[in-house]
């Protein structure tokens, strides 16, 4: 399954790939308070298309990455 | 090789091209106009650039890029322009970038006019554009130094990674005199690999930059290039004496008056005044310790220039409290004062 | 190629080593920027088009001062503006690299405006790509050439005013009226389907390069949350609601697959060839001679040529000068210049010395030579004593007053209108002076003519008018 990984401690927490995201399958982690004092984007689990929306939406070079097949990682 | 009889502003040119100059930047301002012509005529001739840029602002920043990309390259303006190169030149010193700047001196302040003078001094030798630089200043005084002095500013440019000014008066630029040619020289750029970005495996991960964040980074850089210019100092320093061994007043002065402060002290020798004549080559490094040594054994310095006086405060903290008393004697406007004026302002000193 | 995994590109370097501090793995830039995304598009195309090594990207003035940080290229900074310029140095030095300027509204459409102007009329095979945010980010959110009307910035604190500061500069719009440009995109990131359209149109904008197409530029419409004081998600629409209309996205122009591809090349040219097209290598006639057999008195002349402009007078005394040197002598000359150009007189100092010539300037000439009457009025008195005066009985109605020079009127022009042009006046006065001081030789001065007369077909009447002014006397 396509899949995305967001690398916690590079997310500014900006929301883009939230926005964009087709699937509506990120969400904020309000959990979470990285490095940066952000509250990193978080994939859901399920509904990923691999499109790469969110990729590209992505401000920060190195925040996420998308399996676009069923990879591993 | 056979002598040319050429004018200086294309003196330059040639030697340039000799010393394996690449690219040439310039916009055309009399009375360096001649320098810029004759680039447009012989770069290309022999496959290299030569490029009129939109202002004297992008020639400079031209040359910030080709040299950045490890070529030999130069401008040449005079006193207006040299102000617009100003943001460029300080950006060169503080990227470290070897450039050659041919500045042709007219008159000023503001449009001034078109005749020669020596009031770019302060803007040339002194930095001109704002940070804590200095820039090697070489100051020909006849047309073979135009060549040759070219050459040698391409080559302290290279050798210390900073920006070379020539710096010449309309009168030099505009006289013709035989210039004997040296051969076409092989100039290995590869060292430059170490810094410079020429679009290569081996150069990609250089970077050219002035721009330091931290002020404690900042300060290094500052005192690292304060170092280079100490160094220059201890090495490039060049003069020229003429009569000075037994002279008891030292005639000095640069450029186009050196060559009327020799004949002066030729003059003065006849009528038995034992004049000598000092003449800086180099402006910066300026010949300090020479003023120095001078000035515990003549009476009298004579500094002429074709300015308000900007050399002379220089030649006044070289000699520090020194015996010697310093005289000033400038003419501007694009006046060039007269061996007879000279003779008679020397006459007036040892007489006095 | 679809790739299968989208992860940070090629393009940027692994870890960002020029970046100070601690985090050498993220950007310096605020949450939701735009230029992070186009930041992640220039990477992207980079390495898929395989140029990262041979690229230079130029940082600009401005919030992306530090795009030197992030790209696996060559990297430059540069001054405020200047991107354009500089970026014309780095490629007509390199033609073989790749060069992108990135520039902010500020540095490109303000204090860099004549700099992207020129270079796109110039026609520079570089890529640019301008960040348009409608505000200066970096200094603080102050207006931009770009900022919207209306649109209120530290600047412009009641909003942009037509009255006041006019309307915002449509840059891509402004470049199409040039003719050299070869493509012109104006992009959003306002959504995924126009980032698309952005990565689309920088990879085209890097091939143009590439394939020596010429200048391209893409205007990226871009967020700033930061200045604009909205949120990343809302800054999106503010690109839609309030940029958008007034910038119209779209290809201005795309004339890439009209063009010859050009590469300029450098060719080498071997040592004599370069002296040869420096005119260094031509058959000069020289001859050791001392001054011996010039009578005493004509010996090291210092000598004064003047007359109308268009008299030949600069000539003139190239041509003395040129033959001196032959002598292994020493000369200068110098045009008239500065103060003694006003008036419509020309004149020229010659020295020929057999010892080093101190100054150049010819304050009290041996040898005058008068051409029209004001200069025989303005001159005659600063002669030396035992000197000489040559002067044109042609227009010079008056014989000179002094009586301790020697005093030489010939009808130079006279001369030169029989031999059937004015213009060789100049050369009969060369021949009446060799004749007169046998400074010089015929031979010699022949020689010399061929040097300083460029249209070959002038030589011989030149020669002719010698040959009658040194008859003359």
């Amino acid at each position: 399954m396509p899949k995305i990984v967001v690398q916690i401690d590079h997310c500014k927490g900006c929301g883009m790939c939230i926005d964009a995201c087709p699937q509506k399958c990120i969400e904020e982690d309000s959990d979470v308070l990285n490095k940066l004092g952000y509250h990193p984007a978080k994939y859901k689990g399920e509904g990923c298309i691999g499109c790469g929306i969110c990729f590209y939406t992505c401000p920060e070079p190195d925040a996420i990455i998308v399996y676009k097949k069923d990879e591993v990682a | 090789m056979a002598k040319e009889l050429i004018k200086g502003n294309e003196a330059i040119i040639k030697g340039a091209l000799l010393a394996g100059a690449e690219c040439f930047f310039g916009y055309p301002i009399t009375p360096a106009s001649e320098v810029a012509h004759a680039a447009a005529f012989y770069f290309p001739a022999i496959g290299r650039t030569f490029l009129q840029a939109e202002s004297e602002i992008a020639s400079i920043q031209m040359c910030y890029g080709a040299a950045s990309a490890g070529v030999r390259c130069m401008t040449a303006s005079s006193g207006p322009g040299v102000s617009l190169k100003q943001e460029g030149v300080s950006y060169s010193a503080g990227s470290e970038l070897p450039i050659v700047i041919a500045d042709i001196m007219r008159g000023g302040p503001g449009l001034g006019n078109i005749a020669p003078e020596q009031s770019d001094y302060n803007q040339v030798v002194k930095g001109g554009g704002h940070g804590n630089y200095k820039c090697i200043v070489v100051a020909p005084n006849c047309g073979q130094e135009m060549c040759d002095l070219t050459i040698l500013a391409f080559e302290l440019a290279d050798k210390y990674r900073t920006p070379v000014y020539l710096l010449a008066d309309g009168f030099i630029g505009q006289m013709m005199e035989p210039v004997e040619f040296p051969e076409p020289m092989t100039i290995d750029q590869s060292h430059k690999a170490e810094w410079a970005i020429m679009g290569n495996t081996e150069t990609v991960r250089n970077l050219i930059t002035s721009i330091y964040l931290e002020p404690e980074e900042l300060e290094d850089h500052n005192r690292k290039l304060q170092r280079k210019y100490a160094e220059i100092e201890k090495n490039e320093i060049r003069y020229e004496e003429y009569k000075t061994e037994d002279a008891e007043i030292i005639l000095t002065g640069y450029g186009i008056v050196s060559r009327v402060l020799k004949s002066t002290v030729d003059a003065l020798r006849k009528e038995g005044v034992k004049a000598g004549l000092f003449r800086p080559i180099t402006l910066f490094p300026f010949p300090k310790a020479k003023f120095a040594e001078m000035a515990e054994k003549v009476d009298n310095i004579l500094v002429a220039e074709l300015s308000n006086g900007q050399m002379v405060d220089d030649v006044r903290l070289a000699i520090d409290c020194a015996k010697a008393k310093v005289h000033f004697y400038g003419r501007m406007g694009g006046v060039v004062p007269t061996v007879a004026e000279m003779v008679e302002k020397v006459n007036e000193i040892v007489k006095g | 190629m679809a790739k299968d995994i989208l992860r940070k590109p090629g393009g940027f370097m692994d870890t960002f080593v020029y970046k100070p501090g601690h985090d050498k793995k993220n950007t310096h830039y605020c949450p939701g920027c735009g230029h992070g995304i186009l930041h992640k598009l220039i990477a992207e195309a980079l390495e898929d088009l395989g140029v990262a090594d041979r690229t230079i990207m130029i940082s600009p003035v401005g919030c992306s001062v530090f795009v030197y940080y992030y790209f696996a290229t060559g990297n430059i900074q540069v001054a405020h503006g200047r991107a354009p310029a500089v970026a014309t140095g780095l490629k007509r030095a390199n033609p073989d690299s790749i060069v992108i300027s990135y520039q902010g509204d500020g540095d490109l459409a303000a204090i860099g405006g004549n700099n992207i102007l020129q270079a796109a009329n110039r026609g520079e095979n570089i890529t640019v790509f301008f960040v348009n945010n409608a505000i200066y980010g970096m200094t603080g959110g102050q207006m931009a050439p770009t900022t919207l009307v209306g649109q209120k910035t530290m600047t412009s604190p009641y909003g942009r005013s037509v009255e006041n500061e006019g309307h915002p500069i449509k840059i891509v719009e402004l470049l199409n009226a040039l003719e050299s440009p070869a493509y012109l995109e104006r992009t959003t990131l306002e959504d995924s389907k126009n980032i698309a359209k952005t990565r689309k149109a920088v990879r085209k904008a890097i091939q143009c390069q590439i394939d020596g197409k010429g200048f391209s530029l893409v205007e990226v419409l871009a967020m700033c949350p930061s200045q604009w004081r909205v949120s990343p998600v809302e800054s999106k629409k503010w690109i839609t609601d309030n940029m958008v209309p007034y910038f119209t996205p779209g290809v201005k122009r795309d004339v890439i697959d009209e063009r010859e591809g050009y590469y300029p090349e450098r060719p080498e040219i071997g040592s004599e060839t370069i002296l040869e097209l420096l005119g260094l290598r031509k058959e000069k006639l020289f001859r050791d001679r001392s001054m011996s057999d010039v009578p005493e008195k004509y010996r090291n002349p210092q000598i004064k040529v003047a007359g109308f402009g268009g008299q030949g007078v600069l000539l003139l005394g190239q041509t003395l000068a040129e033959a001196g040197m032959r002598y292994g002598w020493n000369v200068s000359w110098i045009p008239s210049y500065g103060p003694e150009m006003r008036g419509g007189t020309a004149n020229c100092q010659v020295n020929i010395s057999e010892g080093p010539i101190g100054s150049p300037v010819v304050d009290f000439p041996t040898i005058l030579v008068a051409l029209n009457k004001p200069s025989l009025d303005k001159f005659e008195e600063s002669v030396q004593p035992g000197g000489i005066i040559f002067y044109n009985t042609s227009m010079i109605d008056r014989k000179p007053a002094r009586t301790d020079v020697e005093v030489i009127g010939v009808p130079f022009s006279e001369i030169a209108d029989e031999l059937g042009n004015l213009r060789f006046a100049n050369m009969v006065v060369v021949g009446s002076i060799l004749a007169k001081t046998k400074l010089i030789e015929m031979d010699i001065v022949k020689d010399a003519l061929a040097e300083v007369i460029h249209h070959k077909k002038f030589i011989e009447p030149n020669i002719v008018a010698i040959e009658r002014g040194a008859s003359a006397v």
